[in-house]
């Protein structure tokens, strides 16, 4: 029972010097990454690799696992595929090239560099993520949220979906297992009823799931009013960055804003 | 009809839970299975239909032994009833979810509608077939996930926690109901007045072992047995 959680849970608990910053400052220049790899133009690969030395190099300082990080962040990948239609779309010199019919279909080298470079790019922008959520715990990310001036419903919607996310997984389990435990055969008697009403049943479970994630959303609710909750989220205040963390984070997002200049400027 | 031999379970995570469980059942006998929190009753329940299979040992059900070729047969026997009825209950109506057991083995409608009368006039719940478990009592909840099981026309019960949380007199209508009922069961619980009167024989499990396995009346006058292992005189 307990993988699934581990799937969603991806707080690593280890001692580094990246483990006890700040989260508000691991959120930014997290961002910051991000947004810098995003803005790479195509065929950027001296900044790339700057970036990835960058990421690489602090997964390593956090002793997280370089083969892990680089592991979980595979399954993302398959999202990054979309792009596969760069190949085709952008003008450039022709490498190869199907005829259909009356349509011609051709790959380019410049299609090649941009399709390639959306592929790193996300590679690498999941593993900054992942770095962030293993060496961040879920509810610093979300005090930092709130720090960070998000819309306080919108915080208190990624903590309850965290909160109440395992125990519906927890519920569909063993929803999946009663259905299981009475999915039987008579020898000589072909079983499983049709497809449409596996379909059906698949389809009413899902209902329920919901109906009971209603139910269980009101008794929460309730929960909350009768400890005096008034429809305001407050929070304890908390101490101001530090002029040292300020300045970090602030270099950091310096200097990756240099290296997309710098590509720009070279590429 | 029923025999466990030699049965040893670990936890994906390595954590021992079954050990060298043997044990025998005969058709329409009904048993108790006593023991704390954690000592493993769940689990064996687990393991008589297979949804957990033993590192070492074998389950054994009419002959039929569990394992990948029988699984499916295996699950016609042995009624596996939850100890949470929500967990139990996955269909918007009482109907849907009885029907699920004999749909699936691929009855033909007309005994499909029969199956579910009878089960649902046998746990005392007819005429609620297009109720919606979630509007019903945690009595009759539970009534309805018995009858889930037996519209599968099982050999042996596996009930897990039948009367937990119950009141006096839904509890009172279980005992009478699985008194009533002409199968084998294994019952695991906590309810010693309930032991007493259902079941004459008595299983008692600590720390995934068998510990005890006698008449009730003995069991239950072994004072000393009964305080080894935590549990209350009815």
């Amino acid at each position: 029972m307990a993988t699934p959680h581990l799937l969603l849970d991806r707080y690593i608990d280890a001692e580094s010097p990246l483990h006890a910053q700040d989260a508000r400052v691991k959120l930014l220049l997290t961002l910051a990454l991000v947004v810098a790899l995003a803005l790479l133009p195509a065929g950027a690969w001296v900044a790339l690799l700057v970036f990835a030395l960058i990421i690489w190099t602090a997964v390593y300082q956090a002793h997280i696992g370089l083969l892990r990080t680089m592991r979980r962040s595979l399954v993302a990948l398959p999202f990054a595929l979309v792009a596969v239609t760069l190949l085709i779309t952008r003008p450039g010199e022709l490498l190869l090239s199907w005829s259909f019919g009356p349509w011609r279909l051709a790959i380019t080298d410049a299609g090649v560099t941009a399709f390639l470079s959306v592929l790193v790019k996300s590679w690498l922008s999941v593993q900054a993520m992942l770095l962030l959520m293993s060496i961040t715990h879920f509810a610093d990310l979300l005090r930092a949220l709130r720090q960070l001036r998000l819309p306080p419903v919108l915080v208190a919607i990624l903590g309850f979906a965290y909160r109440y996310l395992f125990i519906m997984t927890d519920e569909a389990q063993r929803m999946l297992r009663a259905r299981e435990c009475r999915s039987a055969a008579l020898p000589g008697q072909p079983a499983g009823g049709s497809i449409t009403w596996r379909a059906a049943v698949v389809g009413r479970m899902v209902g329920t799931l919901f109906i009971r994630a209603y139910e269980r959303s009101e008794r929460v609710y309730v929960a909350m009013l009768s400890r005096g909750f008034n429809g305001n989220l407050v929070s304890l205040d908390e101490r101001p960055l530090s002029p040292n963390e300020r300045g970090f984070t602030l270099l950091g997002t310096a200097a990756a804003a240099a290296v997309v200049w710098a590509s720009y400027l070279f590429g | 009809m029923l025999t466990v031999q030699r049965l040893s379970y670990r936890y994906p995570d390595g954590t021992p839970a079954l050990h060298d469980i043997n044990l025998q059942i005969a058709a329409g006998e009904k048993v108790a299975l006593l023991g704390p929190n954690g000592a493993g009753k769940s689990t064996l329940l687990l393991h008589l239909n297979g949804v957990l299979r033993g590192q070492d040992g074998s389950v054994v059900i009419d002959g039929l032994t569990v394992n990948d070729q029988h699984i499916r047969t295996v699950r016609a026997r042995v009624g596996m009833v939850f100890q949470d009825p929500d967990d139990q209950l996955f269909s918007p109506t009482v109907f849907d979810d009885v029907a699920f057991g004999p749909i699936h083995m691929g009855l033909q409608r007309a005994e499909v509608e029969a199956r579910v009368e009878r089960a649902l006039a046998q746990v005392g719940m007819a005429g609620n077939e297009q109720r919606m478990p979630h509007h019903m009592s945690l009595g009759q909840r539970k009534r309805v996930a018995i009858a889930t099981v037996l519209s599968m026309s099982p050999t042996l019960l596996a009930l897990d926690e039948p009367s937990a949380g119950l009141d006096p007199r839904a509890r009172r209508g279980l005992i009478e109901l699985l008194q009533e009922l002409p199968l084998a069961m294994l019952v695991s619980t906590h309810d010693m007045r309930m032991v007493a009167e259902v079941f004459p024989r008595t299983i008692v499990l600590s720390q995934g072992r068998i510990v005890a396995d006698a008449a009730t009346t003995t069991l239950l006058a072994d004072v000393d047995l009964l305080e080894r292992y935590g549990l209350e005189r009815p």
